[in-house]
């Protein structure tokens, strides 16, 4: 789960590591009111789940409250494009007020798992080379980073602050609220179940402080039942509403941009059939797994998701009849397909037990469905159908 | 021989009360898997279809030898679970609970490392050896016993592969799921080896998919380590990146994890990549007559 940057920095304050100070606003008069409570210069920044907003225009510097409220009524609203958003861009609906601030130099600092096979710890990721996206860095100079690992059982140890603080560059004074800062970013990434903890680029300012002057935090979804905290931070807007919808209902789904929608049991099958379709020459409108059992109830709510999208043309539904039989299945497809008045043509590829039973189903039901065979075929099928 | 689930297997299974638990138990009874004894706390005492059942996982290793643990518990109480399944000296810990969180799998790993415990899954469909039984919840009806092993990452992937095999009839040593989380017990390495060293697997299938290095590590080991003819699908070529497909670690993160990255690396390592996963036994089957 993502969540906007003017969350991040509250979770930073609670766990004592410095950022700029800010409020959140929704309205440019509320964006006035905060730049006053600032006393003094502002920077105005969109609140939105993607990186690159400054190139975009999504951020503004602002020397008084004025300037703070006619930024914010600038970018307030707008669709901001970056290099994440996709061409169509993010609907800016709030901006972050804070304290501007001089910057001396722009470091990275990260926190992520390491889940290669005998590692599987936490790693702190640093370079010199801050502000800068680290996927960029990565490629183009791999050695400005530097990583540390955190042994699991030790947990963290100030050695480890020691060697960040050296690759950084960082003077003695800054040593000490470095380490503070390292420590406390490790206990937050275990104690809140973060996937990835971000500090780009962590400041030096002018006076020597360090600060997180933009930070990204990602939290583990399977963390997030014992964090009610965490899950109150989401914001659907940031999501597609089909998604949206779809985790409402249980169904794991993710829309993507083709037309041929498809409903299949199971996640590395669900995967396996958008591969077919795209080897076939078509494009998958989805991903969705309708899950392992593929009761009745789950496939009329999948149904509901994929015909809400409007460039799904025709849908390919492949189950795979394990634990529960084939001819059941079908029965499931039928009863859901004839609640919702199923009006696209359907390519139903099932396998399993009691498989006969279920295609002669389907055929016999007055239903559009096309019954197929094999993985390839089904998904050839479908793709025909959409011409 | 097969791998790891054998004559010697006296299963327990954590949860055994729930309604996955119980299903699932009697599912393997009738696979012929010779369940000794259930654990749910609160619960020691009565019995499931005459398999009784204990408060503790150190009460069914004492009084019925129990040496392999089926767990089905809630991810909530799963870590505890586990770690109770290495304490009681659990030589196989098989996990299909889904949704534990990966902070938890790191403590997990620590717990593993200098027991005498393996563990397959979470996340996981669990291991079938056909002949013996079944740990997990793949269908009774897609196995047939032979000489090729099954590795994967996925569940009903994994079904199709195995019923493909099956329907060619070509028959599995065992089949074991390794699960689709970030950090799981065993990798395809732990599994591989065994399937290099077992006298009965002649050919080997394994099923990746996008997210982290796991078949990178794999075909490197591979290249190094084993002799017997591999084929090989990855699940995933289509995902977006950034998103987290199903399974909590099917995710392409910073540009790493891509399927073609896999299939270059497996490619390279000398394994029959197969990019149609509907001719995955027929490859097998030109495989193995190209053996005799």
């Amino acid at each position: 789960m993502k969540i906007h940057e003017y969350q991040a920095k509250q979770i930073l304050g609670e766990y004592g590591i410095p950022a700029p100070r800010g409020k959140a606003a929704s309205t440019p008069d509320e964006a006035r009111e905060a730049a006053e409570a600032l006393h003094g210069k502002t920077v105005v920044k969109a609140q939105i789940h993607a990186g690159g907003r400054g190139k975009g225009g999504g951020i503004k510097p602002a020397a008084s409250p004025d300037e703070a409220c006619a930024a914010a009524r600038s970018i307030l609203g707008m669709q901001l494009v970056t290099h994440q958003t996709g061409p169509e861009g993010k609907k800016v609906r709030k901006v972050l007020v804070e304290e501007a601030s001089a910057v001396r130099k722009e470091l990275y600092l990260s926190l992520v798992v390491d889940r290669s096979r005998g590692k599987e710890c936490v790693v702190f990721m640093a370079s010199e080379a801050g502000g800068m996206d680290i996927e960029q860095v990565a490629a183009t100079a791999p050695d400005k980073i530097v990583k540390c690992a955190v042994h699991p059982a030790v947990g963290f140890s100030p050695f480890q602050a020691r060697k960040l603080s050296a690759t950084l560059g960082l003077n003695a004074e800054q040593q000490k609220p470095f380490a503070e800062i390292v420590r406390n970013l490790y206990r937050l990434f275990l104690e809140k179940d973060c996937s990835l903890l971000e500090i780009n680029p962590l400041a030096i300012t002018e006076e020597g402080r360090l600060l997180a002057l933009d930070t990204k935090i990602n939290f583990d979804d399977d963390g997030l039942y014992r964090h009610p905290e965490i899950r109150e931070l989401r914001d659907p807007d940031e999501e597609e509403p089909l998604e949206v919808a779809a985790r409402n209902a249980a169904v794991n789904y993710i829309k993507l941009d083709g037309n041929v929608g498809c409903m299949v049991n199971g996640a590395g099958l669900a995967m396996t059939t958008m591969d077919m379709i795209k080897m076939a020459g078509g494009e998958p409108a989805n991903f969705l797994d309708v899950g392992g059992g593929a009761s009745a109830e789950q496939i009329e709510k999948a149904f509901r998701i994929l015909t809400s999208d409007p460039n799904v043309k025709c849908i390919l539904v492949n189950i795979f009849g394990g634990i529960l039989r084939c001819d059941r299945v079908s029965a499931g497809l039928i009863q859901a397909a004839k609640n919702i008045e199923m009006r696209l043509p359907m390519v139903v590829r099932l396998q399993g037990t009691n498989v006969e039973e279920g295609r002669r189903m389907l055929q016999e039901s007055g239903l559009r469905f096309t019954v197929a065979d094999g993985l390839y075929e089904a998904a050839e099928k479908a793709v025909a159908l959409v011409g | 021989m097969a791998i790891m689930l054998d004559e010697q297997s006296r299963v327990v299974v954590q949860g055994i009360t729930g309604s996955e638990g119980s299903f699932h138990t009697r599912e393997s009874v009738r696979l012929g898997t010779r369940v000794v004894a259930g654990v749910t706390p609160g619960k020691g005492g009565t019995a499931l279809d005459g398999i009784p059942v204990y408060d503790r996982v150190g009460d069914a290793v004492e009084r019925q030898q129990a040496n392999v643990s089926g767990i089905y518990t809630p991810a909530a109480f799963t870590p505890d679970a586990i770690f109770e399944a290495i304490e009681a000296g659990i030589g196989l810990i098989v996990c299909m609970t889904e949704g534990i969180p990966v902070a938890e799998m790191i403590r997990v790993k620590q717990a593993l490392k200098g027991s005498g415990a393996r563990m397959i899954g979470p996340n996981c469909p669990g291991i079938t050896t056909p002949g013996v039984g079944k740990v997990g919840f793949m269908p009774n009806f897609i196995h047939k016993q032979g000489n090729v092993g099954v590795v994967s990452r996925s569940g009903t992937l994994t079904y199709e592969m195995i019923w493909q095999l099956t329907g060619l009839g070509i028959g599995q040593s065992t089949s074991v799921g390794i699960g689709g989380d970030p950090i799981v017990g065993s990798s395809f390495i732990d599994i591989l080896e065994r399937f290099q060293t077992d006298p009965q697997t002649e050919a080997i299938v394994m099923i990746g998919e996008i997210g982290g290095t796991a078949e990178e590590e794999a075909a490197e080991f591979i290249r190094g380590r084993v002799t017997k003819p591999v084929v090989s699908f990855i699940a995933g070529r289509t995902a977006p990146p950034g998103r987290r497909m199903g399974h909590a670690g099917a995710i392409i993160s910073g540009g790493k994890g891509t399927a073609e990255e896999k299939f270059k690396a497996l490619e390279r390592a000398g394994v029959l990549v197969e990019k149609n996963p509907a001719e995955i036994g027929r490859r097998v089957q030109e495989i193995l007559k190209a053996k005799k």
